[in-house]
């Protein structure tokens, strides 16, 4: 492609022209040019047997739009990575799947988000339900100041979940195991779960979400906090996690995407660009954006 | 040319040494390769040398104001006639007044003349003083400039210094307002043992009479001294427990109004307006409570047949409570704001409603700073004594009915010293033990507090 001088004609130019290469430009260049490249989704974004279903979905903060029309769905049991440069508007997304941009006053979603047949965005919709059905997990461990049990006993107690105090422990006991963390603190039960190192704190929000037995477990970054040895670990149990569990993971590490996720989603500018099982995304990506993220050509 | 001159131009001096010693850095440094092979920047190099000179200087002249006075007045007084000198201490002082006001403004028509004589030594000799005082400052100063600027070089860690020198200042600052807690604590010590030695300690303590209206002459009638203070400490923990109340549960609800559900627009004009409460002067709610809340308290009470005295501990602890609301509010809603979103977050995130997080987990977090305001406020409720001195009335009753009259500790402390007073009367020393007792109790309930928050908190990062 011939170097071009306004903005305009490069559009113009750039649309008739989405599938051609350019390896001279350079990074920079491209992802201010790239948003026009963006056409419809390339790939696979919708499952034979889906959990969670979103169509059309647009999200604007105030007056500026920060994902526009994303349709993908996330089947069941499976774990979905959504990889993409900063402020790409993957967390965004992620958050809208349980409300969590409800507390942003001027957040705004439009278009379908379901779970199984219960639309997210509803309004007469209790986002206390919801939020029981899809857990998350946060970028940075945020442990209540209180004991490990208590962290851990919290959600099972706001939603009335057990009738007797030995029920609870047993909840307790088999989330901390799920969360392979019981084994390290099962001694120590009542000290406060600010007092673990950061993997542990980490593991213990993962047993706080799974302790509600909830259907769906969004993760926002889970790992960017931790050293490698805790990232693994925690990779490890996303992996046994989703033999019962339905996964979407945000992460800005691509290796970390293609060892836990199924399926790989990659966002740009708050399009979605491509969807397409992890190893094909990895190996033979579809789309020339998805191909110069993951070669490293900028993100 | 009198002490505050001599300051000005000391001071005015001192502030010249930082030039100097600027000067003096810039020339070190040309003769070493330029401003940047010196230790430190010029300017601390000034500072050193200012510090240096200037703080031998002000401790020499603090000293000389502090005992230049004493030491005149004790040659003056060697100097007077025998007769005078037999004299009891009071009337000596008396005669050295005169003595001192002659020396100040010239002889008037009473002025003996051993007096005006004793007016001219004591001119000459602070004269005497001063110029000795503006010679040794002056040396001084000297020397020590003439032996810094010697010892200046390029090598000297001026920076270093300065910073040492700046956390002395610090410290000096951060030690004021502790000597000042412990000259109150000592001065009202020392009144209150003399108090008890009229008193027993007992009877103040356990008394359950107050009624400090004494017999000055014998003849006299209708005083009886006694001095069992229970009804006044009942009346001011009546009063306060009114107020509290009404302030804790009214304060923090407004603070987590504020923080958790208003609209930022709603915040910032709500926010302010609250606080103007704490800008009403206490006079102001003194009579407001008097003159609207407690005829509209007795009024009522009338309508459904309670009779309700016109001043009542009712009215004065409703006022206070409202007083002191924006004190709970303000400082919760501060605390309140301070806990990190991300817990929030992580209650919401499992499914917790708005008042369920609140509860459960923004406000446990939040409790030390909350503990601390509502501190504040009881400690501003107990101390408080315009309001209850125009709304609460003067009469000791020792009772738990908020519609009866009370009477506070702080009321008391202002009838006994109010007008003219004798210092050696156990009624007017009493006010100095209704104060102390008055401290013991606001440090113990600190100290209580503390042990509560330590206890109870849940500490975020």
């Amino acid at each position: 492609m011939q170097a071009v001088n306004t903005p305009i004609q490069k559009n113009e130019k750039l649309n008739a022209n989405t599938n051609g290469t350019d390896q001279k430009k350079t990074s920079t260049d491209e992802m201010n040019n790239s948003a026009a490249k963006v056409g419809k989704t390339v790939g696979k974004p919708f499952a034979t047997n889906p959990k969670m279903t979103m169509r059309n979905v647009d999200v604007f903060y105030g007056d500026k739009q920060a994902i526009h029309d994303v349709s993908l769905d996330i089947g069941k049991n499976e774990v979905v990575a959504m990889i993409g440069p900063s402020g790409c508007g993957k967390s965004t997304f992620l958050r809208c799947l349980n409300r969590m941009n409800d507390t942003i006053e001027i957040c705004q979603v439009k278009g379908e988000i379901k779970l199984e047949e219960m639309d997210v965005y509803h309004p007469k919709q209790d986002v206390v339900p919801l939020r029981a059905r899809v857990g998350i997990v946060f970028q940075k461990p945020n442990p209540f100041p209180k004991s490990i049990y208590d962290n851990v006993a919290y959600g099972p107690r706001i939603h009335g979940l057990v009738e007797r105090k030995t029920d609870l422990d047993e909840i307790v006991e088999k989330s901390l195991r799920r969360a392979s963390l019981w084994e390290e603190v099962k001694d120590r039960l009542h000290a406060p779960g600010t007092g673990l190192s950061g993997g542990q704190q980490q593991r213990l929000c993962i047993a706080r979400t799974i302790a509600v037995s909830p259907e769906v477990i969004l993760m926002d970054e889970p790992c960017s906090a931790l050293d490698p040895i805790a990232t693994a670990k925690i990779e490890e149990l996303i992996t046994e996690l989703s033999e019962k569990f339905t996964i979407a993971i945000v992460t800005h590490s691509m290796q970390q995407a293609a060892r836990v996720s199924h399926r790989t989603a990659y966002f740009h500018m708050g399009k979605l660009v491509e969807v397409n099982d992890t190893k094909r995304v990895f190996t033979n990506p579809e789309h020339e954006l998805t191909e110069a993220y993951i070669t490293g050509r900028f993100g | 040319m009198d002490f505050s001159q001599i300051f000005m131009v000391m001071a005015a001096t001192i502030a010249m040494t930082f030039f100097l010693g600027r000067f003096r850095a810039l020339k070190l440094g040309q003769t070493v390769g330029g401003r940047k092979s010196l230790n430190s920047l010029p300017t601390y190099y000034g500072s050193l040398m200012a510090m240096w000179c200037g703080i031998p200087c002000l401790i020499l002249f603090a000293l000389w104001m502090m005992f230049d006075d004493v030491i005149i007045s004790q040659a003056i007084m060697q100097e007077l006639p025998q007769a005078v000198l037999e004299l009891p201490a009071s009337e000596r002082g008396l005669i050295f007044n005169m003595v001192s006001n002659i020396a100040e403004n010239g002889a008037t028509a009473g002025s003996e003349p051993y007096m005006i004589s004793a007016a001219d030594r004591l001119q000459s000799l602070r004269e005497t003083s001063q110029l000795t005082l503006i010679a040794c400052l002056a040396s001084m100063f000297l020397l020590i400039l003439a032996t810094v600027w010697a010892r200046m070089s390029a090598q000297t860690r001026a920076r270093t210094h300065v910073e040492g020198g700046f956390k002395w200042v610090l410290l000096i600052c951060a030690s004021i307002a502790i000597f000042t807690t412990a000259g109150i604590v000592f001065s009202v010590l020392f009144e209150s043992i003399r108090f008890f030695q009229s008193v027993p300690i007992t009877e103040f303590l356990f008394g359950l009479e107050w009624s400090p209206q004494m017999a000055i002459r014998s003849d006299q009638v209708g005083g009886s001294g006694a001095f069992g203070a229970v009804p006044l400490f009942a009346g001011t923990l009546l009063i306060s427990l009114i107020a509290m109340v009404i302030a804790v549960p009214a304060g923090l609800m407004a603070a987590i109004y504020l923080s958790e559900y208003a609209r930022p627009a709603v915040r910032s004009t709500v926010k302010p307006l609250l606080e103007v409460l704490a800008g009403i002067p206490t006079v102001v709610y003194g009579f407001f409570a008097a003159l609207t809340v407690a005829p509209f308290i007795r009024d009522t009470g009338g309508l459904i047949g309670l009779s309700v005295s016109s001043e009542s501990a009712l009215a004065a602890g409703l006022v206070m409570g409202i007083m002191i609301i924006p004190f709970v509010s303000s400082l919760s809603d501060d605390v309140i704001n301070a806990v990190p979103q991300s817990l929030r977050d992580g209650a919401y995130g499992l499914g917790a409603t708005r008042s369920e997080t609140i509860k459960q987990v923004v406000i446990p977090a939040a409790l030390p700073g909350i503990v601390g305001g509502i501190l504040l406020a009881v400690s501003r409720a107990i101390g408080e004594t315009m309001i209850v001195v125009m709304a609460a009335g003067l009469a000791a009753n020792l009772t738990a009915n908020p519609l009866e009259s009370v009477t506070t500790v702080t009321v008391q402390i202002v009838t006994l010293l109010v007008g003219d007073q004798e210092f050696n009367s156990p009624k007017t020393l009493s006010a100095f033990a209704l104060g102390l007792m008055l401290f013991t109790i606001t440090l113990v309930l600190n100290y209580i507090a503390l042990l509560v928050v330590k206890k109870y908190r849940e500490q975020y990062e």
